[in-house]
């Protein structure tokens, strides 16, 4: 199948003027224009997922300004995007802490942490490190197409979990989410339900 | 029953049920609602079918099971006519004395008719009682009168007459434009006008069209949506046929949540008949429009009644909002033209089309036309389904409908809105019903109004709130799942008497991201009791973190200090 032509639009980015194809996203126009905006549950393998909202932000159109995920939002002529502001950072430094409650000692968060000035102390140390970025579920469903691992539960009792019957014939050979895990804690996951559910298999 | 093949043949039918039936013969009306078979009318109707065997009425006295009769206070209701005595909290063993004595006596019992617990008056019939008489009943006052699980008692109080104007007088186009022209906004609490919405669902490119009714309502204290789809949900297929006539769709859902056995129940039975009688399936009437109308039965969750979770539920994905920039009327459910309505909008368009756009916009105030159902729960003397013309002020809902306050208690505040709503204290309770004033005060327009008293502590209730929340969110986005999490620490924390410094503050910073940045409106309301409960109600928090004492004396660790 050929490649459709785009058509180009032109968007500002930071006072900038950046060019984006059609059909492109605020964060991938900003990223060729070698402009960061900081994102934890973006990959580009996967479709936009908009959980974690680091990458909000203030986007003027038509007049109106609102604040949106770049890694959702398509880019459109006339856009004017901030990837900075007094209200975006107050948001990423909040969201940064809620995460950091469960991942005190990821070294991207901490980073990100940094910039922002968030406290990772700022709230209780959660007991799960997952913070729900959906890399490996999404991954595993979208790219590897094995659906081994998945959500379970709703509200604040979300969680991931290894579905045992297909995690034990597909993830030994794979385990191509380990790395995909902002805060490292994946492995410890699949490690204790292959325990689990597998008591007598080494792993 | 061969299918109706025209809208004459349907008015002859309605002209052969209405002639059979004698309107003075005796009949004996028992709330079917949900309430009520909690208050188990189930053993009244026993009752009463028992009670009437080997009298002299028997044979010649009808039993009919109705819908929700709104009273759900004071239920079971049970209504004799011909003569329209109301009795309530009716028991089985008062059943015998009702046969006897006004059945086949005529004669009233003063215990069983309803005395008004501020004045000590009586009232005998349904429109006498407070509760009733200061309502604007158009869309529910039909309930009582029906057995909703029969269409000939729909088609014999002029059900589906709407849909028989409609296909013999009037275009699409004009539907729309007498849509537009009534006012209506979406009921669903945003208030979108309905109008707008059909107009860009027929004009959306594509043959096939989806139109919705939302009839998944799960706010705690809400049963407005599932109240009126079991009470009479002829009204709302007859409202969605108009719809699907209008904006050419051929397929049609009622989503409703599995945790309403009746609703589901009701539903089917009627989509069952309707499709019986020729007025749904192919070449309805057989005026050459086909649709098809289906129940979708989630599995529950407060979210799934966020649009995009709702049509993701409806394609049997998971139930979680996602982030769209098309609107649902160009790409909706299966990338399909879809136009989704509350149940609430749906069931005003047989009114709106029988009455004409000029007369229904006359009620209800200049930007916000018609009624308004509620759920009106919580220490009011009188709950139940209420509905009021817009424009009608809270404090005229909860003291001339509500009768006031429990046991002479003072009034302290009501929710509006529910879980994503805010609190109203004394000094805004002129505030109006109203999607504009509302709207200004920060409220959205949601089904229920917890009218709570003195005794109620607001840190509590609001934990409440945050408690559902943390259930019913889908977790997805950080925001809305950890802001949650951590809002609900916090109360708790404050409701033990471990509060700190700087809590307040901490819950309006966290409450800010969540509104700004949280995924879908779920998120986005979550902190809607915190901020307003906070604006209103300050000195009940800082008496929980600095005095470590609970002023309503409900949180345990801390009235224990007290005491």
């Amino acid at each position: 199948m050929g490649r459709i032509k785009m058509s180009v639009v032109t968007l500002i980015i930071d006072n900038k003027e950046v060019e984006a194809e059609e059909g492109t996203t605020v964060l991938e126009a900003a990223r060729s224009a070698g402009i960061d905006i900081p994102t934890i549950c973006h990959h580009e393998k996967l479709k936009p997922y908009t959980a974690c909202r680091l990458c909000m932000v203030e986007i003027e159109a038509k007049g109106r300004i609102n604040l949106d995920t770049a890694c959702s939002r398509p880019v459109a002529d006339n856009l004017v995007v901030r990837t900075r502001s007094e209200t975006v950072d107050r948001i990423r430094k909040m969201l940064l802490e809620l995460m950091l409650a469960h991942a005190p000692d990821a070294v991207e968060l901490q980073d990100l942490a940094q910039e922002y000035g968030a406290d990772k102390a700022r709230f209780e140390k959660e007991p799960s490190f997952c913070i729900l970025c959906g890399l490996c579920v999404r991954y595993c469903a979208e790219v590897k197409k094995k659906n081994a691992v998945g959500f379970v539960d709703t509200g604040v009792s979300r969680e991931i979990n290894f579905i045992p019957e297909i995690a034990s014939k597909e993830c030994s050979n794979c385990k191509e989410c380990f790395p995909l895990c902002p805060t490292e804690a994946l492995q410890a996951t699949y490690l204790l339900t292959h325990a689990l559910a597998f008591p007598t298999t080494p792993f | 029953m061969p299918k109706i093949n025209s809208p004459a043949g349907l008015e002859e039918l309605r002209n052969r049920i209405l002639s059979i039936r004698d309107q003075s013969r005796p009949c004996i009306a028992i709330c079917g609602g949900t309430s009520c078979h909690n208050l188990d009318n189930q053993s009244v109707i026993s009752a009463f079918k028992e009670a009437i065997k080997k009298k002299p009425v028997e044979g010649k006295v009808d039993i009919r099971e109705t819908g929700c009769a709104g009273f759900c206070e004071k239920g079971p209701i049970v209504v004799i006519y011909p003569e329209g005595i109301c009795y309530t909290a009716v028991k089985p063993e008062d059943v015998p004395e009702i046969v006897s004595q006004t059945v086949i006596g005529k004669k009233v019992i003063k215990r069983l008719v309803y005395t008004d617990p501020n004045t000590g008056e009586k009232a005998v019939h349904e429109n006498e009682i407070p509760f009733y008489k200061n309502q604007m009943r158009l869309l529910t006052c039909n309930n009582a009168n029906i057995d909703p699980r029969n269409i000939e008692d729909y088609l014999a109080i002029g059900g589906y007459s709407a849909v028989v104007k409609v296909l013999q007088t009037m275009s699409p186009d004009q539907v729309i434009t007498e849509i537009k022209e009534s006012g209506l906004r979406g009921r669903s609490g945003g208030g979108f006008p309905a109008g707008r919405k059909w107009e860009a669902g027929q004009k959306a490119e594509g043959d096939t069209k989806y139109i919705i009714c939302n009839c998944h309502e799960g706010d705690p204290g809400a049963c407005v949506d599932r109240k009126m789809m079991e009470g009479n949900p002829h009204s709302v297929i007859e409202g969605m046929i108009i719809g699907a006539y209008a904006m050419a769709s051929h397929a049609g859902y009622i989503f409703v949540g599995d945790e309403f056995p009746l609703t589901v129940e009701n539903t089917e039975i009627a989509i069952r008949q309707a499709e019986e009688y020729g007025l749904l399936g192919e070449n309805i009437l057989g005026s050459g429009l086909d649709f098809t109308l289906k129940i979708k039965i989630d599995g529950g969750g407060y979210v799934c009644g966020e649009s995009t979770a709702l049509m993701a539920s409806l394609e049997g994905r998971v139930g979680e909002p996602i982030t769209k920039y098309d609107h649902a009327t160009e790409r909706g459910l299966w990338a399909k033209p879809t136009v989704l309505n509350n149940l609430q909008t749906w069931v005003n368009v047989p009114l709106i089309i029988n009455q004409g756009a000029n007369k229904y916009s006359t009620i209800g105030t200049e930007r916000s036309k018609g009624t308004r159902v509620f759920s009106l729960v919580g220490q009011v003397n009188n709950s139940g389904l209420v509905e009021v013309p817009m424009g009608i002020t809270l404090r005229e809902i909860i003291f001339d409908i509500g009768g006031g306050i429990r046991e002479g208690k003072k009034f302290k505040a009501v929710q509006v809105g529910g879980p994503l709503g805010g609190f109203v204290p004394e000094g805004q309770l002129n505030l109006t019903v109203d999607f504009d004033e509302l709207s200004k005060a920060g409220l959205s327009m949601g089904p229920s109004l917890i009218v709570v008293d003195e005794s109620t502590c607001i840190v509590d209730m609001v934990k409440y709130f945050l408690t559902f929340l943390s259930d019913e969110s889908c977790g997805k986005c950080t925001p809305c799942r950890d802001g949650i999490r951590q809002m609900l620490k916090i109360l708790t924390n404050i409701s033990e008497g471990k509060g700190n410094e700087g809590d307040i503050e901490l819950l309006e910073g966290i409450s800010e991201v969540q509104n700004k940045a949280a995924l879908c409106a779920l998120g986005q309301g979550a902190s809607g009791p915190v901020l307003s409960s906070i604006k209103h109600f300050r000195d009940e928090y800082e008496a929980h973190i600095k005095d470590k004492r609970c002023p309503a004396l409900v949180c345990d660790m801390l009235s224990s200090v007290i005491l």
